[in-house]
């Protein structure tokens, strides 16, 4: 019997939105004592601040330039290779219950797995694997998934519509009338994506997926290793959890974010120094991505409607923290305590009102690209608990899960395993993370790439639709963490320029094997 | 309004797979995730995997030009248009050129992501016809 594997993920959280990271308004007792009694990495990145790409390179240890899926829309290949396949190969039970997103959700010829599964009735089916075997699909013997709200033919979807219909309507409409992602606002404040959904607590797919989970494990043997992928769906937008839970964080008392200046003429100087889709965007006239709303001007945005948005967020973050206490303790009650590692992270965070934003795109600032990640090894692993500041990428989860099994990592995997203390960081050489964005959309093509270093966050714009090629954003991550003063052009910092700039290169022309980029064929 | 547009070389003769797709009564056999399909005059009805029946008007078969259009009349749009060129590169090789104009924007490529699909398919049945010594 070897250590299981428990991997917690979360869509779309930002580093400061638990307890031990510092958060204000989430009770998160359960991930703060994750945190306490095992790693928590304080500069974690993901490798694309958007799900899809994000979500594939948890699976595969690869960057989006290497497994192909380099956007929303561009589904990542049925073959690609897959931690899950590794660890089902190594006899590991395998299952992941929530939101996967590693194929198109807006499927209307439902042509994907991901959306075909729920109406066939089956817990997975047969689909070429990365080394020409068939297996389980991406190598997981159970899948259950679920999105953001009652939208699809996923199993929460499903679920609901054949069992609680009455409470569908309580939802917010994720997508308006032409499919764009809805602007309309609701709440108390008109906030875009907030609406008071009167479903009932234990129908919402926080605890849909933790009831799931728990289902899944009680069909485990006591000795079986497993590796479970439990992914709640929130705190993405849109912002609607139960109205019952409403009172744990009153919007009228949550202060606004540090990020937020309250004057918009420094507030609008701010964002003129960074490159030119930031401003295009905040003004509204320009979308370059399909993630955040089309008709969403974020300089109509009020410190009222940042409030309501960061107190649902917090309410939807507490609640998450309550399922993975209930799931924990159905761990505990199976007397697997010892022998669970026990992984929480998320694919990429949120503006929440820094700089005057909401949602994500391509903007590589601390809002989006610092994630929390916390590793509670088993204890019977024998791992010191451990802060670990060094920089560390969301590529290296696969590795990770399979050093926990007690495998080397495949060729094929990009990331090295996840240092479990800053002196093993430094061994290891834990100096940089790279995270890259590339979207093209109606005739608009946006590619950034990005390093952070404990000392910096420097960003290279390529050539695209709204950008040359020459511009960037260079931030001093311990004078400037807000990311407020950008400087990319300034003479004093033309050294560390060139030395991160020459990172980037050295990502760029890495001499690995990689997928063909796959073809965007739906909008997410 | 917007537009995809997906194109590929086919090692087939551009008149074979002119005859995969100008038949509009035969879109199932070669647009996946379409499951079965009913005409009335120029009016073409499709049903899909997910349950969904999606109308269809059929504007252009012009075997001169290996042009087929066709419009999605679904309420869903303001605006729709379909077109499949197939354009000869030599005796034995040609260019198949699938896009989708739509308005709504987002719908160019809700469905026109289905045609990427669709267009290797028919490609993989025209070269399947090659290989098999159709000439």
């Amino acid at each position: 019997m070897g250590r299981k594997i428990l991997f917690i993920t979360t869509d779309q959280q930002r580093f400061d939105t638990i307890g031990v990271n510092g958060g204000l308004y989430s009770r998160t007792p359960n991930i703060d004592q994750l945190a306490r009694t095992g790693i928590n990495y304080t500069r974690a990145q993901p490798s694309s601040v958007v799900c899809m790409p994000s979500r594939a390179s948890m699976l595969t240890g690869q960057f989006p330039s290497t497994h192909g899926a380099w956007m929303n829309g561009v589904p990542l290949a049925v073959n690609a290779p897959s931690v899950a396949a590794e660890l089902h190969d190594h006899g590991y039970k395998t299952s992941l219950i929530g939101k996967a997103h590693f194929e198109p959700f807006l499927d209307v010829f439902g042509r994907y797995t991901e959306n075909a599964l729920a109406n066939l009735g089956i817990p997975t089916i047969e689909q070429p694997w990365f080394d020409g075997r068939m297996g389980v699909h991406r190598g997981f013997d159970h899948l259950e998934f679920a999105t953001h709200g009652i939208a699809g033919n996923l199993h929460y979807a499903k679920w609901m519509q054949q069992n609680h219909f009455d409470a569908i309507g309580g939802f917010y409409q994720v997508l308006d009338a032409d499919l764009n992602v809805n602007a309309a606002g609701g709440g108390d404040t008109g906030a875009p994506q907030v609406q008071i959904n009167p479903v009932a607590r234990d129908l919402y797919h926080t605890d849909w997926v933790a009831d799931r989970t728990i289902a899944w494990l009680d069909t485990l043997a006591t000795d079986d290793d497993f590796f479970c992928w439990m992914s709640f769906p929130d705190p993405h937008h849109p912002w609607d959890p139960p109205a019952s839970e409403l009172h744990r964080v009153n919007w009228r008392e949550v202060d606004l974010p540090e990020g937020y200046i309250a004057d918009a003429a420094q507030r609008e100087a701010v964002i003129d120094q960074k490159a030119r889709h930031w401003r295009e965007w905040y003004d509204g006239r320009v979308v370059s991505n399909y993630e955040a709303p089309a008709k969403f001007v974020p300089a109509n945005l009020t410190p009222d409607q940042i409030r309501e948005v960061n107190a649902m967020n917090a309410i939807e973050v507490e609640l998450i923290d309550e399922a993975i206490g209930r799931v924990l303790a159905a761990v505990a009650a199976r007397g697997w305590t010892d022998d669970i590692d026990i992984i929480f992270t998320t694919d990429h965070g949120e503006f929440q009102g820094d700089f005057g934003l909401l949602f994500k795109g391509p903007y590589h600032v601390d809002s989006l690209m610092r994630l929390p990640l916390i590793w509670k090894p088993a204890p019977s692993a024998g791992i010191a608990p451990a802060v670990v500041r060094e920089p560390v990428s969301l590529v290296s989860l696969a590795a990770t899960f399979l050093t926990i099994s007690g495998h080397n990592a495949p060729y094929w995997v990009e990331g090295q395993a996840l240092p479990v203390s800053s002196a093993d960081a430094e061994d290891r050489g834990f100096e940089a993370t790279i995270t890259e964005w590339d979207s093209v959309l109606f005739g608009v093509a946006v590619h950034v790439r990005s390093v952070v270093t404990t000392e910096y966050l420097y960003t290279e714009y390529l050539s695209g639709a709204m950008h040359d090629g020459t511009e960037g954003e260079l931030y001093v991550l311990n004078d400037d963490p807000l990311q407020h003063s950008n400087r990319f052009s300034d003479p004093a910092f033309a050294a560390v320029r060139r030395e991160l700039s020459a990172r980037l290169r050295a990502h760029a022309e890495r001499p690995n094997e990689r997928a063909t980029p796959g073809v965007l064929v739906a909008p997410v | 309004m917007a537009t995809v547009r997906y194109e590929r070389r086919i090692a087939a003769p551009a008149d074979i797979v002119w005859d995969v797709y100008h038949r509009p009564e035969t879109i199932h056999l070669w647009f996946p995730g379409v499951t079965s399909c009913s005409m009335d005059g120029n009016i073409r009805t499709l049903n899909l995997a997910n349950g969904i029946s999606m109308p269809e008007e059929i504007m252009t078969i012009d075997p001169v030009l290996r042009r087929f259009q066709y419009r999605v009349t679904s309420p869903l749009y303001r605006f729709h248009l379909g077109t499949i060129d197939t354009i000869a590169l030599s005796d034995d090789e040609c260019m198949l050129i699938y896009s989708t104009t739509s308005d709504p924007d987002v719908l160019a490529l809700v469905i026109g992501g289905g045609t990427y699909h669709a267009m290797n398919e028919i490609a993989r049945q025209a070269e399947a016809r090659v290989a098999e010594g159709e000439k």
